[in-house]
């Protein structure tokens, strides 16, 4: 195996822990439903895209196996989060759920 | 567009059974020649010449990626801020895109975009309500990088 593929596993899978740890940390800290769903549907998202992008290289760097599944898995979670993310928040303003007192604006509650 | 498409891969057909040799390398050089052909002969088809479109959504796909890791430094900013200094905001924002693909992209876009979450849509299709991390920065921002979401989304599917 090649320094510069190693270097890439490496920079690849610890980036995606630490963003996945940020994103645990982000749902203890943040003040409610909304400001949570931010940090978990982000940081999730490239977390475990980065640590699927290092597990495709480090099997193609040893075994010389190009493994489709997880190209297919990293399309579906990029396709995937962001809507789970925007639904969870969506039943969550429509089942009465209050933001924040931070808060300083809430356009939704005059739609007719 | 599908029609230019299929008629591309007709013609590379083609081209593999002229040289009469039915391997990849074949293919790929049909596909390019017929490409050429297509492209001489653009004014005969009514829409814009495919390659347009295909150049567009590859232009979406590296603006969500880089969009996704300014996100990413937004929230890291956020969490690992020892105060907790955000001001959240639910506002609204008003769309011109009108398919329900087109808004179903944008929303997606927006809620990789740095400090944005989409929270719910209008019944008209017409306004979308973002929740923002911090609506002070956010605001004007915000707007102008919608804009260009919008823009690049227009781009691919306008027609002609």
């Amino acid at each position: 195996m090649s320094a510069v593929a190693e270097w890439t596993i490496v920079i690849c899978i610890l980036i995606g822990t630490f963003l996945s740890i940020v994103a645990a940390f982000g749902v203890l800290k943040l003040p409610d439903v909304y400001t949570r769903n931010h940090a978990a549907s982000k940081s999730t998202t490239l977390g475990v895209l980065l640590t699927l992008l290092g597990t495709l290289i480090y099997f193609y760097a040893t075994d010389g196996e190009f493994n489709a599944r997880i190209v297919l898995g990293i399309v579906f979670i990029f396709i995937t989060a962001p809507v789970a993310g925007h639904l969870i928040s969506r039943a969550a303003y429509h089942t009465g759920v209050e933001l924040s007192e931070r808060s300083v604006q809430d356009d939704l509650s005059q739609k007719k | 567009m599908a029609f230019q498409i299929l008629l591309n891969v007709l013609m590379a057909c083609l081209w593999m059974f002229f040289e009469s040799s039915v391997t990849l390398s074949t293919f790929i050089i049909g596909y390019l020649l017929g490409l050429l052909i297509i492209f001489m002969m653009r004014r005969f088809f009514s829409s814009r010449l495919y390659i347009y479109r295909v150049f567009a959504v590859v232009w979406l796909v590296l603006l969500f990626l880089k969009e996704l890791f300014l996100s990413n430094l937004a929230v890291l900013k956020v969490v690992l801020n020892p105060k907790l200094t955000i001001r959240p905001g639910i506002f609204a924002l008003e769309t011109k895109l009108e398919s329900d693909w087109e808004i179903t992209l944008l929303a997606n876009l927006i809620t990789l975009t740095p400090g944005t979450l989409v929270v719910d849509l209008s019944k008209d299709n017409k306004t979308l309500y973002i929740h923002a991390m911090d609506i002070e920065d956010a605001d004007e921002a915000v707007e102008s990088i919608k804009l260009s979401f919008e823009k690049a989304i227009m781009e691919v599917s306008r027609s002609c």
